[in-house]
């Protein structure tokens, strides 16, 4: 095939209307703040798995921790009314994410498993995806990061260990993915079932407030549990059309 | 026009300009040589500094995580929009006053721009991969992502730059013949490169200023658009000050008006240091001046409507930005910004203000400080206060920042100075076209028609 047909091609297929919304999977994320206790286990298990490097005392003063999901503490009221929420912040994984328009190198891109991805390699560190993100999850490696011996055997192999200049954030752990996708191709399956596949935060959390699946399969327990009505999502007047919907916390009084 | 009350003379100006070529004082080199030094020691060695150990040199956080590097790049494509776009609309309206200075003003666009684009890669954590940002045909058959505002961006400074080179280069043959025709040795064969075979008949004059005119046409919209897409790149993000639509307007005006305090910085060196004294006049900080002062009251405008939509929307995210810009942790900076830019230009106003040298020279250096700050603040309040108040913080500019922030200007410097020694800085046969015809007398040594007529 010429490269003019092969232009014509991709043209044509990319000419139908919504083919970015037509995803093989569309991976979603739950999370019940009723549940939530804010433990801090998910980052813990974040850390573990994707190689997020520990920044140390001096960097972590200057704001520079990277920190893929994060538990954001609120008070509300005065002293002694005084309520503390809670609620983790991660990637949504919007599909219509401000931070994939506006890559110059298209470093970030979303996949057809309804994924925002980020491409470490092609990233040349413009940092302007940080600044348009509204939920303020992206991060950068302002430096080279180490790990001394043996911390550095603790590396995950699946994932990269990024270099100085590059911007990182939440994957929903997509090696996992990928291996459960491979696994299901091994098993002759077409598909990857409900429940086969869970990122690290979803994993660790103790009181299973964080519920993890493929949105387009109606009958799993993230779809449903998309359905409850306590079911919001943050900055929605925003458009992004996050991915990851929270449940909201019921107080006894109201 | 002022030439004429100088009793100059067509040969007078070709050798004054000449001479500025061709005579070299020691002056020249201790300036070069601190320029140059500075450029080296405060830019280039703090820049490698920050290649090898990561951007981690500057003091950027989240969720500051853009700074004074973009502050600067905003800063210097606005300085060099006067140059260019102010030299095409003053040729256009016919503006005799122009000729005497549109030389040093689109020189000042060339060198800002590079320095521009320098800031871009100072300001990319992976400067080596910079090319990526560039469409061209590679085996992944890899393009950049065409949606980004920051390759508008790439493409608009890439399209202005050329623009303007060729524009500067273009009004400059006659003048490089007119040196080629006065020089020897080295200088002769580089001016007879540069002059393209030039030799002054009816026709080249013609074709001249026919594409003279055209270009400057065509660059009037491009300056415009190119501010305007550099606006984008913070206006089509959702940050609560940023998304505003009257983004791009405001970036122009800011540009321009920057860049026109810009020139009389520069006209003011040039005049006392080049002796250039009958060439740029009191006419010509008067003119300036009034520009001036024109361009500060639409940038006040804008601001003060940029605020009143923040207030009226009565959003909690837009009140929080409002209010942290005008009496948060970067208030001072923002009332400094109104003095400067706001104020202190009403003193134009007054003639006499405007006919002064140093007052003017002042003024013009104090607005382009408060034209920074406003790039600055532009970039930390709007990241301080986003939407998250747990992401909320603050960034600070680190030594190294502040180092190549002094060492930009001293890069420019450097480059204007290489720049005055190569280009005749002011037109040759634009400054005659405003004199009378000569009658030969007995000093003045009889003049060649090539070089001599005017268009």
């Amino acid at each position: 095939m010429s490269i003019f047909e092969r232009f014509t091609e991709g043209w044509k297929k990319y000419r139908k209307p919504g083919y970015y919304r037509e995803f093989d999977y569309h991976w979603a994320m739950t999370i019940d703040l009723d549940k939530c206790t804010g433990c801090e286990a998910c980052v813990t298990a974040c850390k573990a798995e994707n190689n997020l490097p520990i920044v140390g005392e001096e960097e972590f003063a200057k704001g520079r921790e990277v920190q893929w999901i994060r538990i954001e503490r609120y008070w509300e009221g005065e002293y002694p009314n005084v309520k503390l929420g809670f609620i983790p912040m991660l990637c949504q994984h919007c599909d219509a994410a401000p931070c994939e328009t506006l890559c110059p190198v298209s470093a970030t891109y979303h996949n057809q498993d309804g994924l925002n991805t980020q491409i470490y390699n092609r990233c040349i560190g413009t940092r302007s995806c940080a600044v348009y993100c509204p939920f303020e999850v992206r991060y950068f490696n302002f430096n080279d990061h180490h790990w001394d011996s043996p911390l550095d055997q603790q590396l995950n192999p699946d994932v990269t260990v990024r270099e100085k200049g590059v911007m990182e954030k939440c994957t929903f752990c997509i090696q996992r993915i990928r291996q459960a996708k491979d696994d299901a191709k091994d098993d002759g399956r077409r598909r990857v079932r409900d429940g086969e596949v869970q990122p690290a935060c979803v994993q660790s959390c103790p009181s299973n407030a964080l519920v993890f699946g493929d949105r387009k399969d109606p009958d799993s327990q993230v779809a449903k549990s998309m359905k409850d009505p306590r079911a919001y999502r943050v900055l929605e007047e925003l458009n992004t059309d996050p991915s990851v919907v929270y449940l909201k916390k019921v107080d006894a009084k109201g | 026009m002022q030439a004429e009350t100088n009793d100059l003379q067509y040969a007078d100006v070709n050798n004054d300009i000449v001479r500025s070529i061709v005579e070299t004082g020691p002056r020249y080199y201790v300036a070069l040589g601190i320029a140059g030094g500075v450029a080296l020691l405060c830019f280039f060695f703090p820049w490698f500094y920050q290649l090898y150990f990561g951007i981690g040199a500057a003091g950027l956080n989240h969720p500051g995580v853009w700074g004074t590097y973009l502050a600067s790049f905003i800063f210097w494509i606005g300085l060099s929009h006067s140059g260019t776009l102010l030299s095409c609309v003053l040729h256009l309206t016919n503006s005799s006053w122009r000729k005497a200075m549109y030389r040093s003003a689109e020189a000042m666009t060339l060198f800002s721009l590079m320095v521009a684009a320098t800031f871009v890669m100072v300001h990319v954590g992976r400067p080596w991969f910079i090319h990526w940002a560039l469409p061209y045909a590679n085996q992944m058959e890899m393009w950049p992502n065409f949606r980004s505002p920051l390759l508008f961006d790439v493409m608009a400074i890439a399209t202005y730059l050329t623009g303007s080179s060729i524009f500067i280069y273009m009004g400059s043959i006659p003048d490089f013949a007119a040196v080629r025709d006065r020089t020897t040795g080295w200088r002769n064969t580089m001016y007879t490169l540069l002059s393209l075979g030039w030799r002054g008949t009816d026709r080249e004059w013609h074709r001249l200023h026919w594409a003279y005119t055209f270009l400057a046409v065509l660059i009037i919209p491009l300056a415009v658009s190119v501010h305007s897409i550099v606006s984008w790149d913070f206006a089509m993000s959702l940050v609560p000050a940023l998304h505003q639509t009257i983004f791009a307007p405001y970036f122009v005006v800011g540009a321009i008006y920057s860049g026109t305090a810009g020139i009389v910085t520069v006209m003011f060196v040039l005049r006392r240091y080049m002796n250039f004294e009958q060439y740029i006049t009191k006419v010509h900080f008067d003119n300036l001046g009034k520009l001036l002062l024109l361009l500060s009251l639409i940038w006040t405008y804008i601001n003060m409507v940029e605020l009143f939509t923040a207030w009226y929307s009565d959003t909690s995210t837009e009140h929080e930005a409002l209010s942290y810009k005008l009496f948060g942790y970067y208030a001072w900076l923002y009332w400094e910004m109104i003095a400067f830019c706001a104020v202190a230009p009403l003193l134009c106003i007054s003639g006499r203000f405007r006919t002064s040298m140093v007052p003017m020279l002042i003024l013009s250096i104090a607005i382009n400080i408060g034209m920074y700050t406003e790039r600055f603040l532009i970039v930390g309040t709007s990241l301080s206060r986003q939407y998250l108040p747990d992401s909320w913080g603050v960034y600070v500019p680190s030594l190294v920042e502040m180092s190549i922030i002094l060492g930009s200007f001293a890069l420019f410097t450097t480059l204007f100075l290489i720049f005055v020694k190569i280009f005749p800085s002011v037109s040759i046969y634009e400054v005659k076209e405003t004199m009378d015809t000569p009658t030969v007398t007995s000093n003045a040594e009889p003049i060649a028609p090539p070089e001599g007529s005017p268009a």
